[in-house]
């Protein structure tokens, strides 16, 4: 069977079929019984919000735009604010001249005449709420209702003339206080809710994916107002006599109306669409492409057991020969441990040549092996330390640390430029957030993809798996589906916690007992000699490949570490994490692969990552279903 | 041993068409060797499981008995035992005629003992076969009851594992019908036992628990007052409920969650404007009347809606504004829709079943939601094809219908302008007038009360009713034992007395007859001596209408008044009276009765000197109109109550503090200056 099946079928959706993409990977994680730990980091966006707030001085707004990131980031986590900022405030820009504009631009008064409806005035917020909210909601509280409460709430699109109130004209919607009427695009309302005044709270809910809206007044629901809204439209208030004043909450405060719950029923139902997915008569096939996805994802990352145990419960061939897995999962094992020096020599040993031709991950883990170093891990100076080194050798038939995965930022390219196919791209972008003292590492494992069988522009793919998002797999679960070898599976399960939570507590124990290099003088100068090699090392790519940017930075910062008295507690510290080491580690691993003519990624994981890609694209085209469509909702 | 069975001559000719196999998995029953018999019971068990004609096969050819014996004795190895219980729980899956099969052969009693047993894997057996009799609608509840060891002994078995907490649970939820079985369940300590179930991992054991909180409390404010109190993991019962109604949440828990709530605001346990009532329980059924629902949660929905909204005007007007609830409802009408009769004979035939359970649901929400607002009732008018719908409501077939449609009219009854109006044009006293000829009691009480309202004298309809001939059946009405109903008859027959043609007052009074006048006037029932003391006033009213009657029948109302003035009565009733008497010494000649009538002007002074106002007041009254100047004979009553020292009592409430009071003596004096 070929691996790249599951990989074809999803590339080959268009648009309109993206929920097959992932619906195929829910079927993949819930029918196999597998169970994703992902979490999902701070984006740097709101990185830098926060950053910036600590600049600013007024401590009363800054909890209030605290409170505002939060609730945004909670109510709409599939808005990327890069691509689509959402609403926050009324524009100063974009409003009547009679509507005036207080408290952070949150507060509306009006502040002309008000004789007659041609002195209307309206304001629109900064920004048109962003398709991929899916759900949107916003809340305006009727502070004044001035002299005859002509209030308007609603929407419009950019360009609606603002001497209006919101729902006279075409592509303007709104429900206004004096009548309780809906005004859908027209001069003459219909009769929708009650009327509001002074003291009442409207809310305003958009929904994406089925493009309605409604309105709430002091929390209560009061049913659909409008349909088939055209997307990109603004949140919109319009005022009309003297003395009216209103205040906009876009998710500074509390909504009074219970959104949440609203949204958790449009989820449920997303959810369970994709669930009951209709496969037809296809049955048998997804059931071979998803036990392939499994099994290829278990030969992968070397859980050999598992994998054997389970191609034999499934009937499914492995197309990679035991004992190159078994070498695989040694050296994974000991790069996971830190044992970089020694991973370095086994690769050497079962893999001649696969270094020499890839000078780049040569160099990568050599300074990964200085790092472990620094750490007291590598074996050439663990040997000094009182530990026996051999006493690690009882590790367990699967790898010892999970990998580690990510499917975020991916980013489609059409490209012609055959010279990157098949080969392996990995850099490591070092990010520096200027406002924050804490670099951030983020390691991109830019992968290309391409399917031969096809030949259309969208084959042409470029996966950039950010790991700062990480997946664990939980190896308990693993004895889903291989009852009759439970045993063997459970032991080596067991031994795997033992062995995470050994890592943890090397990591806990740090202030009391960690020294460079284990504390020995003699391992600290094998690890300067080391070093010094490793200078050397970088020299001669330099000479012989030009000048590296990224070598330079991953030299300086190793070398880094030693500036500080404490390096686990330092500004570079971070590199000393074992969950460091999974990168690298995964490195190595697909570039062995790779020398075996075997796929660089497992199936499963381009899948996964062809599912995040499809809903972000679902986000451009305004399909507001992708809200709730999130891959990482079905990796529990 | 099949001699016995063949008996019954009809059985012969169904055994006939019995196949051998069945018998033969019966004839393995009575098996020599245990081990055989049970190797029969399992293999038994594989053939009837969803073969529903086999269940009926071994059924009639006595299985159960046999199977009930094995289960019974003890012994049977546990294993026997077990597998019998659960053949049996497999025979009642079937038809309701299996289950009354059962029933009848005593199974109810025989799996109770069984739960005595220590072993759980039997006791669940039992259960699930128990469980399965009694969610069936043929099963008589009250089995569950009548040995008085056997609910605290279940109530005991719900620790034992997630199996026996599903299946006595759902016993409970369905078979708790009546308040006595509440409160057995309730001194049993189901609260205590079941609340922490409602955050059991199990979904099905959740639900059930719920269910049980909701039959618990309805109407019942005992059980209501104790489910606030109860904390489950440190959590408020109401606070677990609301959870339940999340929108995320399956619609039945949702549903169900909702209703516990509803009842517990209902039984005055949680307030109306509570958060979780205002912001939560309503909405939630409000959701549940929307077109997404199924038929049966619309129904529940709407009902459950209604009952926790009837009392609180705050409510009514919150629902009738949330979702386009006045115009979601219309579409319950539209069942089955025209789409559904041509294309889908199997939706046809839900749609059919439920119509009527849909239309009645819709009519006493709207019922409920207009008992109050006059701006929501005429939105309810309003609403397409209202009237016309609730007119052919009255005249269905189903009586639930009927009666809420009549309940929904009553409600909108309530409204003068809609009297006005939307009743007259569409001649809703026709069909009213037709469902009051034959009607049960439930219904005759709310459609006589609908047309105490339609008789009141704005209502355009009150003419073409009289022509009808309504005062015969309104007569009727008040001899009826239930009181409810002689309220409504008298109340309507005060209401056309009001202001009315001296002709329709003598109709009246002759179809009522005064013997059933006087029989009313010691009804005990308050309301009904009200109401007739209210027509009697307004039969006396206009001097020439008051003169006639009391020239024919002013010595027997004298007699009542005197009655009702010296019996023990409320303030209310002995106002009205003087009233009556007040109208009394309005008319010319009927002035003399009391006049000439001297305990009677002891008994006016008497009440001119009371404690309470009112009263005096229409003492006074009553004075006043007997020493009125303009009238003959005036001087010499007024000399005749000057010796009887009314002038003292006169001039002394002239001081008095009440200002109306006050007033009425310096008139009456007045008249003495004059």
């Amino acid at each position: 069977t070929n691996p790249r099946l599951c990989l074809t079928a999803p590339i080959e959706f268009g648009v309109g079929h993206v929920v097959d993409g992932t619906s195929l990977v829910s079927a993949v994680c819930t029918a196999q019984g597998f169970v994703f730990n992902y979490s999902t980091h701070t984006s740097l966006l709101s990185a830098d919000i926060s950053a910036l707030l600590l600049l600013t001085g007024d401590p009363a707004f800054n909890y209030q735009e605290h409170e505002l990131n939060e609730r945004l980031k909670r109510l709409y986590p599939a808005v990327n604010e890069e691509e689509t900022p959402l609403p926050r405030s009324w524009s100063p820009k974009d409003k009547y001249s009679y509507i005036g504009l207080s408290q952070n631009n949150l507060r509306v008064h009006y502040k002309g005449h008000g004789k007659n409806h041609k002195d209307a005035a309206s304001v629109r917020a900064t920004h048109p709420i962003p398709a991929a909210c899916g759900i949107y909601y916003f809340e305006v509280k009727i502070v004044s209702k001035g002299r005859d409460g002509y209030m308007g709430i609603g929407l419009s699109a950019q360009g609606v003339n603002m001497n209006r109130l919101p729902g006279w004209d075409k592509h303007s919607y709104g429900y206004h206080g004096d009548d309780g009427h809906s005004f859908c695009s027209s001069g003459t309302g219909q009769p929708y809710g009650p009327t509001f005044t002074t003291g009442d709270v409207i809310g305003c809910c958009v929904n994406l994916i089925n493009n309605t809206c409604f309105y709430t007044k002091n929390g209560h629901s009061l049913g659909v107002a409008f349909t088939d809204l055209p997307p990109n439209l603004y949140p919109t208030v319009g005022l009309q006599t003297p003395g009216e004043i209103v205040d906009a909450n876009f998710g500074q405060q509390p909504f009074v109306f219970d959104i949440e719950d609203y949204m958790s029923e449009w989820r449920a139902k997303i959810h369970s669409m994709i669930a009951r997915f209709p496969i037809g008569e296809r049955l048998g096939d997804w059931q071979s492409v998803l036990q392939n996805m499994v099994s290829s994802y278990l030969v992968h990352h070397g859980y050999c057991a598992t994998a054997m145990a389970f191609s034999r419960a499934t009937e499914t061939m492995i197309q990679e020969d035991q004992t190159s897995i078994k070498n695989r999962q040694r050296i994974q094992k000991l790069v996971l441990a830190g044992r970089v020096g020694e991973a370095i020599d086994a690769t050497q040993q079962l893999y001649p040549g696969l270094l020499e031709h890839n000078p780049n991950l040569l160099f990568m883990l050599k300074c990964r092996q200085f790092v472990e170093m620094v750490n007291g891990t590598d074996s050439e100076v663990r040997c000094f330390s009182v530990h026996s080194p051999k006493s690690q050798d009882s590790y367990p038939g699967s790898p010892n640390l999970s990998p580690r995965h990510g499917a975020t930022n991916a980013h489609v390219h059409n490209t012609g430029n055959t010279d990157t196919l098949h080969t392996n791209i990995f850099e490591y972008a070092m990010h520096a957030s200027k406002a924050k003292h804490i670099k951030l590492n983020l390691f991109t494992n830019v992968v290309y993809l391409h399917s031969p069988e096809t030949s259309s522009a969208v084959d042409c793919v470029f996966w950039c798996v950010d790991s700062d998002s990480e997946m664990e797999i939980e190896a308990e679960h693993y004895s889903n589906g291989v009852t009759e070898s439970s045993t063997r599976i459970m032991n080596g399960t067991y031994k795997h916690q033992e062995i995470l939570q050994a890592d943890d507590s090397s990591v806990d124990d740090s202030c009391s007992s960690r020294q460079l290099c284990g504390g020995n003088q003699a391992a600290t100068e094998r690890m300067i000699q080391f070093g010094r090699e490793l200078q050397a090392l970088s020299e001669q790519l330099c000479r012989q490949y030009g000048k590296n940017a990224t070598h330079k930075k991953m030299l300086q910062d190793a070398f880094s570490l030693l500036a500080y008295s404490d390096p686990w507690n330092c500004p570079v510290g971070q590199q000393l994490d074992p969950m460091q080491r999974e990168a690298i580690c995964s490195a190595l691993n697909s570039a062995i692969l790779e020398s075996q003519n075997l796929p660089k990624q497992p199936p499963l994981m381009l899948a996964l990552g062809q599912a995040t890609e499809c809903v972000q694209l679902m986000a451009r085209v305004r399909s507001g279903s992708c809200s709730f469509a999130r891959v990482d909702n079905f990796l529990h | 041993m099949m001699a016995c069975l063949l008996e019954a001559p009809l059985r012969i000719s169904v055994l006939s068409e019995v196949t051998a196999t069945s018998r033969h998995y019966v004839d393995r029953l009575f098996d020599p060797d245990p081990q055989n018999v049970l190797q029969g019971v399992i293999d038994m068990k594989n053939a009837v499981i969803g073969n529903n004609k086999q269940k009926a096969n071994l059924i009639v050819l006595g299985a159960v008995p046999r199977l009930l014996y094995l289960l019974q004795q003890s012994s049977s190895s546990l294993e026997l035992r077990t597998e019998c219980a659960v053949v049996l729980g497999s025979l009642a899956m079937g038809t309701e005629n299996n289950i009354k099969s059962l029933v009848d052969c005593h199974i109810i009693p025989a799996l109770l003992q069984g739960l005595l047993c220590s072993d759980l894997i039997f006791i669940e057996a039992c259960l699930r076969c128990l469980r399965t009799i009694f969610i069936s609608p043929v099963t008589p509840v009250q089995l569950l009851y009548t040995d008085p060891t056997v609910i605290p002994h279940i109530m005991s078995l719900l620790s034992r594992s997630q199996h026996t907490q599903e299946y006595i649970t759902q016993i409970f939820a369905h078979c708790c019908k009546t308040p006595e079985h509440q409160m057995v369940l309730f001194n049993h300590g189901a609260i205590q036992n079941i609340a922490p179930l409602l955050i059991s991992p199990s979904y099905k054991v959740r639900m059930q628990a719920l269910k049980c909180f909701s039959v618990l409390a309805y109407e019942n404010a005992q059980v209501s007052m104790t489910l606030v109190n109860v904390l489950v993991d440190g959590e408020q019962l109401s606070q677990v409920f609301a959870r339940m109604m999340q929108r995320d949440k399956p619609i039945e828990m949702q549903l169900t969650a909702a209703k516990c709530l509803t009842y517990m605001c209902r039984a005055g346990a949680i307030r109306t404007d509570d958060n979780c009532i205002i912001l939560k329980t309503l909405p939630c059924l409000v959701r549940m009347c929307s077109k997404e629902r199924l038929l049966e949660e619309r129904v529940e929905g709407a009902e459950t809606l209604a009952f926790l909204m009837e009392p609180d005007i705050e409510l009514q007007r919150i629902a009738s504004v949330t979702d386009h609830l006045v115009s979601m409802l219309a579409d319950y009408f539209k069942y089955p829709s025209s789409v559904s009769a041509i294309t889908d004979i199997k939706r046809l035939d839900h749609d059919l079943k439920h119509a009527h359970e849909l239309r009645q649901a819709a009519f006493k929400l709207y019922a409920s939601l207009g008992s109050n607002d006059e701006d929501i009732r005429k939105k309810i008018t309003e609403t397409e094809n209202m009237m016309d719908r609730i007119v052919s409501g009255l005249s269905e077939s189903s009586i639930k219908v009927r009666l809420a449609a009549v309940r929904c009219l009553h409600s909108l009854s309530r409204s003068v302008q809609q009297l006005r109006t939307s009743f007259h044009d569409h001649a809703v006293w026709k069909p009213l007038m037709k469902l009051l000829q034959n009607a049960p009691d439930e219904v005759l009480v709310m459609a006589s009360s609908t047309l105490c309202n339609l008789l009141l004298e704005f209502s355009p309809s009150k003419e073409p009713i009289l022509e009808s001939g309504v005062i015969e059946l309104l007569c009727s009405l008040t001899q009826s034992d239930s009181p409810a109903l002689r309220v409504n008859g008298i109340w309507a027959l005060m209401n056309m007395a009001f202001q009315a043609d001296q002709k329709v007052k003598v109709e009246i009074v002759r179809a009522l007859g005064t013997e059933q006048l006087f029989r009313l006037l010691s009804d005990p029932d308050t309301n009904v001596l009200m109401k007739t003391l209210g027509l009697l006033r307004n039969l006396l009213s206009t001097r020439p209408h008051i003169d006639q009657i009391m020239s024919s029948h002013g010595k027997q109302i004298m007699q009542a008044v005197t009655l009702i003035l010296e019996g023990e009565h409320s303030i209310e009733v002995k106002e009205q009276t003087l009233c009556i008497l007040a109208n009394i010494a309005d008319g010319n000649t009927a002035k003399e009765l009391i006049m000439t009538n001297d305990d009677m002007l002891q008994k006016i002074k008497y009440y001119m000197g009371h404690s309470n106002v009112k009263l005096q007041l229409a003492a006074t009254f009553c004075i006043s109109n007997l020493i009125w100047n303009e009238e003959d004979g005036s001087q010499e009553r007024q000399d005749k109550l000057r010796e009887m020292g009314f002038v003292d009592i006169l001039h002394k409430l002239t001081q008095a503090s009440d200002p109306s009071l006050c007033d009425r003596a310096k008139t009456a004096m007045q008249q003495y200056l004059a």
